[in-house]
């Protein structure tokens, strides 16, 4: 591993100043930090650890929950808030990693999780357009059985891997941050950005900014939730294909639907023409297999992914019929 | 042509970088420890290579095989993926504090007892998780206890056994 500084600042305001810094990273959990330092892929100058700032909170209001950044993806997935109101982020959560992971794992860095590309993933592979600017894309014509098949460009196919975000996106879920200019509030819709002509730009979050918590609003549709997660072994496994659903039902009429897809794009992906389709008819098996037929239209696969299509489709119409009670 | 790495170009940027050195506190296996780490120092590294403490294995170090588990404040995690200095503070807990000679943690005379290793690289890392298994306490069924375990990698393939282990000691804890 290379050398670099190290500061562990008691204050938020410390640690955005220190965040200035050039060639200054943040670390919480580290779990993807520290893989990438030994890689090589990572070169920071100075890690600044966030550790210290208090913000592993889990409050729960009338109109919804904050998330403090730093609290764990054990901790989250397992609160009696998340697990009731949330369900499909608890087994989102749960689906992700090995337990010692999502004990070290915080909230903010898995919204900041990497991809799993292996030509992103190592340094003697030397075009990558998300490592190096310019540099090319080798899995355009690499192995890309993982790839992304929604969202992509000519510049690069690379993997959104999170369980976690896919969850969040499904329950309108906002990300909060502080940085030198103020606060902002971002919905997660918008905080991760497609590669288009940038794969190196992976969110709207700028150098030096942080995140400081994650908010939940109560809605009619969240409790009536679940994560459904297609992989290659039973545990411990990034997605092949995934869905959170979530439905508002009034009687046995969809009043409100969201639906959407990880371990297929280039970042959490939302279905609204699926959830379009939903929206006014009754919570039948026939009913989600033709609205889900209409998801991953707009698919761009390689001759090692194609798969995926049908395969989202199908967890889209179990994570359905687990919410519908068709199941 | 792929890229090539060159020790002199390693050395080089070597060269240039101040060598940093952070005094921190551990508390390992009830002993407190004053230690001045480099900050990209892993506690598994800290443990092995400085500590001499050998018991926690190095596999595949990227957090993929959990050979390197070990509890933190009884916690487990992956001690290849956690840097050493930011730990300042924490109780550190290896398969050394877990059991001695002679005197074995429950855990260990089940795997024992149960035949739930081969060649024994994974077991001190299979242990601890399973201790942070039982501290979390949320496995009770065998399905849980191999979804709960399965951050821990058996390439001998004895987790049919592991799990009758760990079982067993639950079981024996609940019977108390």
């Amino acid at each position: 591993m290379r050398n670099f500084d190290y500061q562990k600042p008691a204050q938020e305001s410390e640690a955005i100043r220190s965040g200035q810094t050039t060639g200054a990273r943040f670390i919480a959990g580290g779990t993807l930090l520290v893989d990438l330092l030994r890689l090589d892929v990572e070169q920071p100058e100075l890690l600044v650890d966030l550790s210290a700032l208090p913000w592993r909170q889990i409050e729960v209001a009338a109109d919804g929950v904050r998330i403090g950044a730093l609290v764990s993806n054990s901790d989250l997935a397992e609160h009696p808030a998340i697990l009731a109101g949330f369900p499909a982020l608890s087994q989102a959560l749960l689906s992700g990693a090995s337990p010692q992971l999502r004990n070290m794992a915080t909230v903010g860095g898995n919204l900041l999780q990497r991809t799993r590309c292996a030509y992103f993933r190592d340094v003697a592979v030397s075009a990558c357009n998300k490592r190096k600017a310019g540099s090319g894309c080798a899995a355009l014509a690499g192995y890309s059985r993982m790839h992304a098949v929604l969202g992509v460009s000519d510049q690069c196919i690379a993997l959104h891997p999170s369980d976690m975000c896919v969850a969040l996106l499904a329950m309108d879920a906002v990300v909060h941050t502080r940085g030198p200019d103020g606060e902002r509030s971002i919905f997660l819709a918008d905080f991760h950005t497609l590669p288009g002509a940038h794969p190196e730009i992976e969110s709207a979050l700028k150098h030096g900014e942080l995140v400081t918590h994650v908010s939940l609003p109560k809605t009619s549709f969240s409790a009536r939730s679940a994560y459904v997660k297609a992989r290659d072994r039973a545990s411990y496994a990034f997605a092949l294909a995934s869905s959170a659903a979530a439905i508002d039902l009034d009687g046995q009429i969809i009043r409100q639907a969201r639906v959407a897809l990880g371990g297929v794009g280039t970042k959490p992906w939302r279905c609204m023409e699926v959830e379009q389709a939903l929206v006014g008819r009754p919570a039948t098996r026939e009913v989600f297999q033709a609205a889900a037929a209409l998801a991953m239209s707009d698919a761009r696969t390689t001759e090692h992914n194609g798969f995926k299509v049908q395969l989202a489709r199908r967890v889209i119409v179990r994570a359905l019929e687990r919410v519908g009670g068709v199941l | 042509m792929s890229q090539v790495f060159t020790p002199n170009s390693e050395l080089q940027h070597l060269a240039g970088q101040p060598i940093a050195e952070i005094a921190t506190t551990l508390t390992i296996n009830g002993v407190e420890r004053q230690l001045v780490i480099e900050p990209w120092t892993t506690l598994l590294d800290l443990l092995r290579d400085k500590l001499d403490l050998i018991g926690t294995k190095k596999g595949c170090d990227h957090g993929q095989c959990g050979a390197c588990t070990v509890l933190i404040d009884g916690t487990r995690v992956n001690a290849c993926l956690k840097l050493a200095v930011t730990l300042d503070g924490c109780e550190i807990t290896t398969i050394e504090g877990l059991g001695q000679d002679g005197n074995l943690h429950p855990l260990q005379a089940a795997f024992i007892e149960h035949d739930a290793f081969q060649c024994g690289y994974c077991t001190p890392g299979q242990i601890c998780s399973a201790q942070g298994l039982i501290n979390e306490g949320r496995a009770r069924t065998r399905l849980e206890v191999r979804e709960q375990m399965s951050g821990n990698i058996c390439r001998c393939g004895a987790y049919t056994n592991i799990a009758d282990a760990v079982l067993e000691v639950l079981e024996s804890m609940e019977r108390a």
